[in-house]
This record gives C-alpha cells, structure tokens and sequence, in this order.
C-alpha cells in the first residue's frame, strides 16, 4: 500500500518528519519500503496563463507564445506541445529555473523566436515517467503561484508493505486510525454533505448466496455528464497512492477504495439486463473481464450476475459488458461486503489479483458500505453531476460477522511475554486501540469494533499490547531451563566428521539444486521415473533428482568450462525416489556424493600430472568406510549401472543392501554431458557411513611378526577384493595383516590372467611362531585360494 | 737421535703433500705400518745397551705420536672436506612448494548452518531434520495457514499436486517433532526450502535454519534474550538489533528482527514469535499449560553478510573459484 503523506495528514496530525513517521508506523509492525518525493527536485516554476498561443512562422510543430506568470509583463515562450492554447493555465519554468537532473532554464532563441522558459509537462516536473503534454492546470490557478505550493508538491509516497493481517491499514482512514493510537491523538475523518436523492430510479436486487454476501447495497445514479474531468487534486492523490486516473466515475471508486478501504463497482445501468443476483457462478460459465479476457468461472466463484447471466466477479473483477465508458449516462453504483472466505484464492485461481481483492479476502470492515456508498455518491455528484436515487440494501444480519467479547488474562499477558506492564498502562493502550476494555478479576474484556476484523483471540490482544508498547521496551532475558544433557550416541557419526573427511582429502563441498534438467538426468538414470515439477522455473530445473549424479556431472561441466583443471566435489542432501510404501509416495534418502575429474593430483614440480581413474576416488571410499570401523559390512560388487562404465563401476552393498555406486561416468556419455575426459563418481547413503562400530580392543602381541610374500596367478576376471576377502576368512587368528602391494600382467605370467602379489603378516599373541607354523599357515592359505579361484602359485 | 728428526721431517713433508684420503693412508703404512720407518725403528731397539733403551725407546714412541697426529689432523680436514662437498651437494630450495594434497573446503552456507548448530547446541537445541517434499498439512494447515489463507499466496509454493509440495520452510519439522515428542522441546531444525522465484535475490532453493522452544514459562522476553545472543555470537560484534511486529500465521506474538548494517541500514535478517496455540492445539500439545516461541532465519542472508557475498546465486553455481575462498 502506498499513501500520499499530505493526504494522510489532513486526516492525523502528528507532527513528525516523513522519516520520524517512517519509522514509527514500521516498529508498529507497517513495515516501510520507501519513502519517494512525489515530484522531482527542481526550482523555478510557477503557474502561468496562456494569453496568446500562435503557430511558429518556421515551424510546424512550434508555438509561440505570451504567459502571464503574474509579472507585470507576458513573456514570450516557445511551446512544442500538442495541448498548449489560449486560456490554458500551466506550468511555467522561467528563466533561472532549475529543472531535475540540473536541467537549467535559460534564454533561448528557437528557430529565430524568443523563448524566456519553458511549460511543462508531468514529467519534465518528475512526476510521471513520460506524459502526454503540458499540465493543464484548474482555471482558478492564480498566474505566479509556485507550483510546488500550488500542487502540494512538498509531499511524499511512503510504500507499506504491510502483512495480510493488517488489512485494515489498506486505506488512508486505516494509517491514520494507526497512527493516532501511536501518537495518542485525535484523528479527523473528512466531513461531506451527503447528496440529496433526486430520482428514485432503482435496480431489482438479490442475493441469493446470502453466506458470501451478508451485504449488498446498489444505488443507481442517472444523467451524468461523463465529459467532465476528474479534478486534479483527486488525479494527483490517486497518482502518489500509485492509482491511474482513468474517468471520474472509476477515478471516484478508486478514491474511495484508498480513503476508506472499501472496494467498490459501477456497472453501466444501460448495460443492465433485468434484476441483479449475488450468486455462485453456474460450473463453466463464461465472463469476459475488464480486461478483455474471457474466462470460464468455477463454482466456488461468487458473481454479480443479471438476468443475463454472470456480469462481474464479485469483489474481484468487473465484466467487460457492463463497465463505465465514456458514453455511459447512468450508473448502478456497488458497495457491498463479501465474506474473505468466499474471496480468498479465487482471484489468484484466475491468475488475477487486484485492489479489490486484495482488500476482500483479506477482510474488510462489514460497517463501511453505507459511508462508502454516500461518500462515493457525492463525490461523483460533485464531478458529474446527476440524479441520484435511493440506496437498495440487501443484507442479511444473520451471516455479518459477528464481535464476540474477548478476554485478556493479565497472568497471560504475562506469561507470554515475559514481562509485567502496568494494570493502567495496559488498559490505555486498549482504549487507544478502540477495544472499550472493562476490567474485573484480573481480566480485561474487550469487544473488537468492526474495522479491526483481525482481532479474535486472546493472543490477538497480548500481540497488540506487546506491539503498541514496544517490543523494543520488553527486556531481554536469558531462558531459564533444566541443564539437562542431549543425547550423544558415539556410535553414530556427525555428518559433520564425513564434512570434513572429504574436505581434509581435497574436496571442495558443492551445493546443487535439488532439481535437475530430465535430459541429464535420463541420460545417466535412463529408467528414472522422477518426480516432476508442473510449474518448474525452468525445464533444466523441472524434476526432482533421483541420485546425486545429474547436480555434480553439471557443476563439473560447469567448471571445466571454466578452466579449472583439477576437480572435486562433494555434496550431502536428498534424492527423492517414488516408492507408494513410504509417507507421501517419496523415498527422501540422505545421500553422500562426490565426484573428480580432470587431473588427480594438484599441479606440481615434484610430481608428473596424470588424469584421475577410477582409484583415486575408490580411495577416499576405502577411507570413508575405514572411517566407519565396520568396513567388514561393506561388499562392492561390479555393477552393470546404464550411466557407468561397465569395467570400471561397482555397486556397493551394506549389510546385503544395495547403497550406492562408484564407477566412471560411462564413456559414450561423455560428450553427450559435455563432460571433459574421465570423470569418476560416488554415491552412497549418508547412513551407511555414520553408522559406525565402537571399538572394543584387542591386546597388542609381544612377540616378532613375520612378513610373506606369496603371488597367485588368476583370471583375469577374478576380483582382488573377493580374493583378499576370502584369505581373511582363511586366515584364521594368525593372520594379522594382508595387503595387495602388486598386480602384474606380461612376461611370465600366461595371456588372460593376472598376479596378485599379497602380503601376509603372521603373528601369534602368546609365543613365537616357528618357521614351520608359518610356512604350514602360508602353505594353506595357498592351497585354498588355488582350490576356491583356480589359481596357482607364481613361481 | 738425529735420524729420528729427519724422518720426523719428512713425514710431515710427505702428509702436507697427501692429495686425498688413500695418499695420506699410503704415508700412513710407510711411517705407522707393520713395517712402516718408525715401526723399524723400533726393532733396532734390541741392538742398544740396556741403559740406553728406555730413552731411545720414549724417543721413538714420541715421534711416533708426533706422525700419528699430523696424520690425524691431515685426515680430520679431508673428511670434513669431504662433508662439506656432500652437504653442498644436497642443498635444495627450501622455499619452493612442498609435495602438496590440498585440502577442499565446507560450502559457506554449510559452514554457517554448522556455526549456528553450535552456538544453539551449546544451549541444549538438538538437531532435526525432515522431508524436502512435504505434505500441505506439514508445510501448511499444522502450521495455522489453511487452504486459501493469503500467506499460502505469498509462498509462491511448488506444488506436486495440491496435496504435496517442495517445502517451503523447514518449520513443517516443528510439527513432525511436536507430533512425537512432548515438552520440554528444543529443536533447530536447518534444511533446504524451496519458493518459484529466480532473480539477483532470489534462488528457486535456499536454507532456513528454524528453531523451536517449548515448555511451562517459554515468553517472548526470552526469545529477545535468545536472539540478541545468538546475533552478538554469529557476526562477533556488539550490534544494534530490533525486533518489529509482523505476521507469521504459525507465531503471534510475531515479529522480524533486524540489524544495523555497515552502511546504516537496518536489515532483516529472521523471523520469530511465540507459538500460535492454534499450532500447539494441532499437535496435541495444551497451550494452556505451555508456551513456546520459534524462530527462522535466512542462512544464505546471514552468510552474505558474514562473508560479503553479494550475490545470492554464487551459493549454488558452484564455481571453484567462488567455493574455494571458503577454507
């Protein structure tokens, strides 16, 4: 909402600085956006009167001209607008002026014609973007009055962004009501003579939706003289509360709506087909909008409607056949209450907001229609003229909203806010609120006036009190609160200790959109049957991610294309899998994902730079899962993943489960992701790696351990990690140490098969081992790798 | 006797001379060894009259030592010159980068999610989280903002469809735990939201980090108390801080805290209020008996003005360049 700071003051006085009252009405809880000068700063112009306006000799666009600026005599000025005439008041800036943006006013000679100033236009004065022509300013303009005077120019716009409970600020009277509980003063609504009914021309009118309509009034005014123009005092309070001038009669509602609060419509009478109905809209029926556009209305919408059908959307939209123009002579003038629930979400159903609604379905005082409804009559009266005839009122008492008394419990008051205000502090602030309170038994009681519709429960009225006598005077005070210890389960891991794992071992932390491009995404997750977003802000963020994959792909390509030359990244959140088993039909897991691309090692002198594969980050997963103390639990299988490549991928199984993957981003996608080389990616559930196994240790063996190499020739096709698995089971007690420090193809070792060069450290924990224990161990360990993988020993 | 001097004389000559270790080796058998000239010397000891062979004898052992010591001394400077050529050899720039695994670095907005953790921590919140698609009872009804209810529209809320949404504050969290645990309750609750909306100040997703206090005799004094301690704590400074009445559906006593910036303007940077009891009453909890007080703030807002960031969307571009300032 944005108010004219002058007109506000006609109707409250507080005597503060626009910044003063800025800032008072925002630690009220209007919040202030800004506060704009309704004019550009410039000095030097005043009202004129055109005496003489004659064509230019040399130009056809041009007029010369003689102004009275109230000297003793006319200056010549050369004009090039449109509108400038003979009789014209207007605006003069005069030679020394000084115009906004330091635009100085000095004598000129136009195509050989003396010109001492300038008329100007709205925005030549910095109170329009672009305008039209000259001003054209009231007759009664006194020649050499100082225009900014003249127009009250000295003003300001201060924009309110105000929260959807205090819609009854959304008017002039609803500030000053606000601002004079502040300040403690008296606020003074403007005083008018309601017009004399002259004609008793009335409208059938009915309202059948008795529970979205409690209040209908409909007043027909005739034989109005719709060439007269909107005055400009009115065209310029419309203009600072950011309302357009359109014709008196919607200028006259508009100005009603910013006054009072109180929306209101004018149908054309002769557009009118039999008698008006208040009614739900009939599934599918069809209004076409001011606007032109043309739509097909639900049932839960309320519509004026006549004999003809539908002809506006009540309290949100007027109808296109039925609206004022400037042929229109007699109007049926609308002021009415619909219920905020009837309204609510409907406009914006339609993609439509408007004053109206705004006002509407967030709630409007159920007592204002008959004062709107005379100060619109006379207004209009005073513009156009016309006969105005009596008021049809269709109310139905039973549905208006009813004002139950409310009671506020002083211990309340206190428990909520922590803070004792005084018994008669406390009744003042709700007397300047407009509540009446009555106080008995450590109870106020107080019954809320129509205007503030917001006001309903007892917190309603332990916020206004707090708000009215400051939050900032409400001391802070430390909680006080059991010291009772929180839950540390040990064998739980922070995510914050995987955080900075990963960070310690050279990755940067990477947040993406949980959103992905669906291209992307079914490139690496062909079968992916992922959430979409309907309304998504782009196609590239329109579904929900089914792996950490797609985000990380992107953010690599993205870097890459930035040159960066060594890439990892990490990142933790949710991919969401549709699964009807769960709550909501959305599988939300917490993931671990990473990925590395470009060269494995920082660029450095001590060391050659080779791209990154697959066991670089294979690494940091053996570290993760060391990390867990339970890397027993972890079994990684080749995988056949549609985005990974065949050879170089693993599915990883915790407990039997399937729980992530790690592989290289399968080389025929390359290209297709834009991707740069090798790319090896990580994802595994958060879970698998915080779960971790508390130690429990073991004695540490006095005596010598013994080192054995053995190398056992296998397929190809045979895992290490099944091999190295398999000897631990083995192994038995002894073995207290193994480790794959070779892997060798070529010379001596037969085409199509590997040797996997295993050490075994032997150690007993109660005596020495003999060399023939050891060689017996060693030799059994042998035997069964051969039997179990068809391996041999190398020689 | 004479003779003794002049082999002295000469052997001293013919160390002087040694070019390396082996040369001086060499004059050390010809004088010192088994059959070196003052060994020998030695032997003709046995051809002197009794009386006379102490004296030759000490004379002989004298020169003896005499050799062995210049020999000594003759080998201590080439080893040592020796160590110093190896030393001199080995030097290496020491100023040059070592043999390096750079360590990565936290996002920013997990850094300040993992600061605010902490500082609530320490005052016994624990830590929740919960769905990113949630239902509209969670994200909405539970929190007192029915169907049609304007703040919905101010949301500008992803739907799945009218009943499931990308949430659009972690404050559905709130409910979930009030569903399950009974007060006292102390939560902080930071997660990914989501709101449509794309430009210089807004990002389709974004973090909140929301808090929840209940029990017996929680006040809105207690909230300021709270807030004004955690906003001290987060930026380190003594800042100015107001708190001014706005509307939350879900709080009432509600309101927006501010601080004063760099450049002497207030700026937003969470909202808070005691828990509506229409809240508590939809999570069974007695509001007679209990009161609360919540709160939620913007983690990218306080983590630009931590770290000067300007740009909201640099959070989530990704850029190692941007990411990589954050070690």
């Amino acid at each position: 909402m944005k108010f004219s700071n002058e007109w506000l003051q006609t109707w409250v006085k507080p005597g503060l600085t626009n910044e003063e009252l800025a800032h008072q009405i925002t630690m009220a809880g209007l919040e202030v956006d800004g506060i704009d000068a309704v004019a550009g700063d410039f000095t030097g112009i005043v009202v004129g009167h055109v005496v003489e306006c004659g064509q230019h000799p040399d130009a056809d666009k041009l007029q010369v001209t003689k102004i009275d600026i109230g000297a003793e005599e006319l200056i010549d000025i050369v004009c090039g607008a449109a509108n400038c005439r003979a009789g014209l008041k207007v605006a003069v800036a005069t030679v020394g002026a000084v115009l906004p943006g330091d635009f100085k006013i000095k004598k000129a000679k136009l195509r050989g014609q003396p010109s001492f100033g300038m008329l100007c236009s709205e925005s030549e004065m910095g109170m329009a973007e672009s305008a039209e022509g000259i001003i054209e300013l009231p007759a009664d303009a006194v020649p050499g009055t100082c225009i900014r005077e003249f127009l009250g120019l000295d003003d300001v716009t201060i924009e309110v962004d105000l929260t959807p409970n205090r819609a009854d600020c959304l008017s002039i009277a609803g500030i000053a009501r606000e601002v004079g509980v502040l300040n403690n003063i008296a606020v003074t609504a403007p005083e008018w003579t309601n017009a004399t009914e002259t004609s008793a021309e009335t409208v059938s009118v009915t309202a059948t939706a008795t529970e979205q309509c409690p209040r209908y009034l409909g007043r027909v005014i005739s034989n109005l003289d719709m060439t007269a123009k909107t005055p400009l005092w009115m065209v310029e309070r419309l203009r600072r509360c950011g309302t357009r001038s359109i014709d008196p009669v919607v200028d006259v509602t508009n100005y009603v709506l910013l006054e009072l609060g109180q929306p209101m419509h004018a149908f054309d009478l002769a557009t009118l087909t039999g008698a008006i109905n208040v009614r739900l809209a009939n599934q599918d029926e069809k209004l076409t909008l001011l606007d032109g556009n043309e739509v097909k209305l639900n049932d839960n919408t309320l519509v004026i409607a006549d004999d003809s059908g539908a002809i506006a959307m009540a309290g949100i939209f007027g109808g296109e056949k039925t609206g004022v123009t400037a042929a229109t002579n007699s109007i049926l003038l609308e002021s009415a209450f619909f219920s905020p629930l009837a309204i609510t979400g409907r406009a914006r159903a339609y993609g439509l907001h408007t004053d109206s609604s705004h006002r509407f379905e967030r709630g409007v005082d159920s007592e204002l229609q008959y004062q709107a409804m005379e100060r619109a009559t006379q207004l209009i009266v005073e513009i156009c003229g016309g006969d105005v005839a009596p008021v049809v009122d269709v109310t139905t008492e039973a549905t208006l909203p009813t004002h139950a008394p409310i009671n506020l419990r002083r211990h309340q008051l206190d428990k909520v806010i922590g803070f004792h205000v005084e018994d008669a502090k406390v009744t003042d602030i709700l007397n300047t609120l407009g509540l009446a309170p009555t106080f008995e038994n450590d109870t106020w009681t107080v019954t809320s006036p129509s205007f503030r519709f917001d006001i309903e429960v007892e917190v309603d009225l332990i916020e206004e009190v707090a708000r009215v006598f400051g939050y900032n005077n409400i001391p802070n005070v430390a909680p006080v609160a059991p010291l009772k210890m929180t839950d540390h389960n040990e064998a739980t891991l922070p995510v914050r200790r995987i955080r900075d794992l990963m960070v310690d071992r050279g990755f940067q932390e990477a947040i993406t959109y949980s959103f992905v491009d669906p291209k992307r995404q079914l490139l690496l997750h062909p079968e992916a049957d992922h959430l979409t977003l309907p309304h998504p802000i782009s196609i590239e963020m329109s579904v929900m991610r089914v792996s950490m994959f797609t985000g990380l792909v992107e953010a690599v390509v993205a870097n890459q294309k930035r040159q960066q030359q060594r890439i990892r990244l990490f990142e933790t959140g949710l991919t969401f899998i549709k699964d009807e088993s769960v709550e909501n039909g959305v599988l939300q897991v917490p993931m671990l994902g990473a990925i590395i691309a470009g060269t494995a090692n920082a660029e450095s002198w001590t060391q050659e730079s080779k791209a990154v594969d697959y066991f670089d980050l294979k690494g940091d997963l053996d570290a993760l899962l060391d990390q867990t103390c339970n890397t027993d639990e972890f079994v990684l299988k080749r995988a056949s993943h549609p985005g990974l490549h065949p050879g170089q991928s693993a599915e990883i199984f915790y407990a039997g489960r399937s729980v992530g993957h790690i592989g290289a981003i399968h080389p025929s996608l390359e290209k297709k992701l834009g991707l740069n080389g090798s790319t090896i990616i990580l994802e595994i559930e958060l879970a698998t790696l915080t779960a971790r196994k508390l130690p429990q240790a073991a004695d540490v063996s006095k005596f010598p351990a013994n080192r054995r190499d053995i190398a056992m020739i296998v397929k190809d096709d045979i895992n290490a990690g099944d091999v190295l698995n398999f000897i631990k089971k083995v192994g038995a007690n002894q073995l207290v140490g193994i480790n794959l420090f070779d892997v060798y193809q070529g010379t001596g070792v037969v085409e199509g098969h590997k040797s996997l060069a295993i050490s075994l450290t032997l150690q007993d924990i109660s005596r020495t081992l003999e060399e023939k224990e050891i060689s017996e161990a060693v030799s059994n360990i042998v035997e069964a790798v051969s039997s179990e993988f068809n391996a041999s020993l190398r020689d | 006797m004479q003779h003794l001097k002049e082999i002295i004389v000469q052997a001293v000559e013919a160390v002087a001379n040694a070019t390396d270790l082996a040369t001086l080796d060499a004059v050390r058998v010809e004088y010192l060894g088994k059959k070196g000239i003052l060994t020998e010397q030695m032997k003709t000891l046995g051809k002197l009259p009794p009386a006379e062979k102490p004296k030759a004898g000490q004379a002989i052992n004298i020169a003896k030592q005499e050799v062995q010591k210049v020999i000594n001394e003759k080998r201590d400077a080439f080893q040592q010159a020796v160590l110093d050529a190896k030393l001199a050899e080995e030097m290496i720039d020491v100023t040059a980068p070592g043999r390096t695994n750079p360590i990565g670095g936290l996002h920013p907005v997990t850094r300040t999610i993992e600061r605010i953790e902490s500082f609530f921590g320490e005052l016994g919140f624990a830590v929740k989280s919960g769905p990113e698609v949630e239902d509209d009872y969670h994200n909405f009804d539970a929190l007192n903002i029915p169907e049609h209810h304007p703040a919905r529209a101010d949301h500008d809320t992803f739907y799945f469809n009218p009943k499931l949404v990308l949430r659009t504050q972690t404050s559905g969290v709130q409910i979930r735990t009030m569903e399950v645990e009974k007060p006292p309750i102390r939560i902080i609750s930071p997660g990914r939201v989501y709101r449509n909306d794309y430009d210089q100040t807004h990002t389709p997703m974004f973090h909140q980090v929301e808090g929840l206090f209940v029990d017996e005799k929680v006040s809105f004094s207690e909230l300021k108390g709270v807030l004004h301690d955690f906003l001290n704590n987060f930026f380190e400074e003594d800042l100015e801080i107001r708190f001014r009445p706005s509307y939350f559906p879900f709080t009432e006593t509600s309101a927006e805290v501010d601080v004063m910036g760099k450049n002497g303007k207030w700026l937003e940077v969470l909202g808070c209020g005691m828990v509506h009891p229409n809240v508590l009453t939809s999570v069974g909890i007695d509001p007679e008996k209990y009161s609360g007080f919540a709160f939620g703030m913007g983690v990218e807002r306080l983590a630009m003005l931590r770290y000067g960031v300007n740009d909201l969307r640099s959070f989530f571009e990704n850029d190692l360049r941007f990411l990589k300032q954050f070690k």
